[in-house]
């Protein structure tokens, strides 16, 4: 009808949701993207705004500068921790998806560390790798070593320690990815393959596998930029014994009081994530997100 | 036709060494998991000289004084702060993220799809970035050394979970229900506070628990941006570089209790919500 008017509350109702979400986006560009124009300004900028590369050069040569052993670090704890926990999880969402007694309580005792922070976590395994430790005590007691093993102070041992930290703490966050998607495959496709008489090599390699890729992915890409970022554990396990780029930039700032080649390894961090989610992405063609958030 | 069941004895051996070797499974991941919480507790709670004696693995004495040690340090006023950032945390990643959740799970409007994708970006962004240069800021605005100011950073790092969270739980509740509301005359407003909200409330809960423990366990930007108001784990940061081992043990202990209270309250819904989250 040409002459019945919109009403004015409806014509407004088409702008309600960019209303609603306005004050996420306004307070995201605030908060992260002034931080990293600021950022940009304390790593490469003087106080008089003035292009320079001091920061860059400290980073790179400055006293006691790590930053090679550091990125060094960061990679090598990564991959040699990611295809662990890859694996250990993947292990367990297979188990976890069989029916079993005590099911819940068993799931809930994997997750637990999820809910501690990463510094708790590492000062748990200090506690069980100490001189003293339980680790050190159970097999002296068994008979199975005579001295105690030392993890702290070696770096090699530290570099142990760190890994098995983060393979006990962070392995529960792919394992509950690859359980979500596990938990949504159809039992009719069990079904279907149960009817044309499939093996159970053949209902994992044909159906569970390709089902679960796109989990495995997403579980793939969230441990790798999570990775870059370890610190927590590093720094109570082993502090600057075994550098990483996070705890550089922790002590730039804290120790050598110099936020702007803090935050150039904090850049670095952010540059290295960027570059390997575009990587995963182009690589995986960007299946993970279609597979519904 | 019959069909005889013919019960084959290697089966039933099959079908026992299936179930042994679950159990055996399970109990090797469960210890693994649990035996360094329990482990940490009983050493935080052991009697020195029970601990450095090599022969005793389970002490059979305990005290309490390492922990009495690190309160006295600090540690009480640090879970203080650390309970007051995760609150104003949860407040204002919901203020904020609440409406966005709703428009998500309950509009269709140009654009939705990248300004999703954007949110699911945003929460792989290493947010650790934001705290230096934040610091700059928070000495112009006398936010340096603040809980509000750790609380900002922490929302920022929240917001895109607590979007996901709310939309997720928001589209659960049938739209039918709001639709009830509007045609008896609430308006949007209206019918979302009075039908949805309260319907939506235990998802909602049980999201700002989430929230309360990302908040709770962060520490690097925590610890940048504090010098004298501490959070607990940037306490405990700060505190373990000259500790004695039992004042490390007592900090595992401190930062280890809360945590069992949380899985135990809402272990069902995190695993719901890391599902979501993290996919």
């Amino acid at each position: 009808m040409p002459n019945e008017e919109i009403p004015t509350s409806v014509k407004l109702s088409k702008y309600t949701p960019y209303f609603l979400i306005l004050p996420t986006l306004a307070y995201m560009i605030f908060f992260i993207g002034y931080p990293l124009v600021q950022g940009i300004m304390l790593a490469f900028f003087d106080e008089q705004g003035r292009f320079t590369l001091e920061n860059v050069n400290y980073l790179l040569y400055g006293p006691g500068s790590l930053f090679w052993d550091a990125l060094k670090y960061t990679i090598l704890l990564a991959a040699v921790i990611i295809p662990i926990q890859v694996s250990i999880a993947f292990g367990l969402a297979l188990l976890f998806n069989l029916r079993f007694p005590g099911k819940n309580a068993a799931l809930y005792t994997v997750i637990l560390p999820l809910t501690i922070s990463d510094v708790a976590a590492g000062l748990i395994w200090y506690v069980m790798l100490g001189q003293y430790g339980f680790f050190n005590k159970i097999l002296m007691n068994l008979g199975i070593i005579s001295h105690p093993i030392i993890f702290f102070g070696i770096k090699d041992m530290e570099f142990i320690a760190i890994v098995i930290t983060e393979i006990w703490r962070a392995t529960a966050i792919v394992f509950i990815i690859i359980y979500a998607g596990l938990q949504m495959i159809s039992h009719e496709y069990y079904e279907a393959a149960e009817v044309f008489g499939a093996t159970t090599w053949q209902r994992f390699r044909y159906i569970v596998f390709p089902l679960l890729l796109p989990s495995l992915q997403a579980a793939l890409i969230i441990r790798t930029l999570f990775a870059f970022q370890i610190f927590g554990v590093v720094w109570t396990l082993a502090g600057r014994d075994i550098p990483v780029l996070a705890g550089e930039a922790y002590y730039a700032q804290t120790e050598l009081l110099r936020p702007g080649v803090a935050s150039l390894y904090a850049l670095i961090i952010a540059g290295l994530s960027i570059a390997v989610g575009a990587l995963y992405i182009k690589f995986f063609k960007a299946k993970y997100l279609e597979a519904g958030m | 036709m019959s069909r005889e069941v013919l019960v084959k004895k290697s089966d039933i051996v099959k079908y026992y060494l299936r179930k042994i070797i679950i159990a055996g499974l399970v109990t090797i991941a469960v210890t693994w998991v649990a035996l360094p919480f329990v482990m940490t507790i009983i050493y935080a709670l052991s009697d020195p000289d029970q601990y450095y004696d090599p022969h005793i693995v389970i002490p059979t004495r305990y005290t309490l004084e390492h922990i009495h040690k690190l309160i006295v340090l600090g540690a009480w006023n640090a879970t203080i702060n650390s309970v007051i950032v995760a609150v104003l945390t949860i407040l204002f990643s919901f203020a904020i993220g609440l409406p966005a959740g709703y428009a998500f799970a309950r509009y269709a409007f140009k654009g939705k799809d990248s300004l999703k994708l954007f949110i699911v970006a945003l929460r792989m962004f290493p947010m650790m970035v934001i705290a230096v240069p934040l610091l700059v800021l928070y000495f112009k605005l006398g936010l340096a050394d603040t809980l509000l100011g750790i609380a900002l950073a922490h929302t920022a790092m929240a917001l895109p979970f607590v979007i996901l969270i709310t939309s997720g739980i928001i589209a659960g509740v049938p739209v039918e229900y709001e639709e009830a509301g509007l045609v008896f005359g609430l308006n949007r407003i209206g019918a979302f506070f009075r039908i949805t909200l309260p319907l939506a409330l235990p998802g909602l809960a049980a999201a700002a628990i989430f929230t309360f423990i990302m908040s709770w366990n962060e520490v690097f930007i925590a610890a940048v941006l504090s010098f004298q108001n501490r959070t607990l784990p940037a306490f405990i940061l700060n505190l373990i570089g000259g500790a004695t081992d039992f004042i490390k043990f007592a900090g595992a202990f401190i930062m280890v209790i809360p945590a069992l209270v949380f899985v135990f309250v809402a272990g069902k819904y995190l695993v719901r919500m890391w599902g979501i989250t993290l996919k």
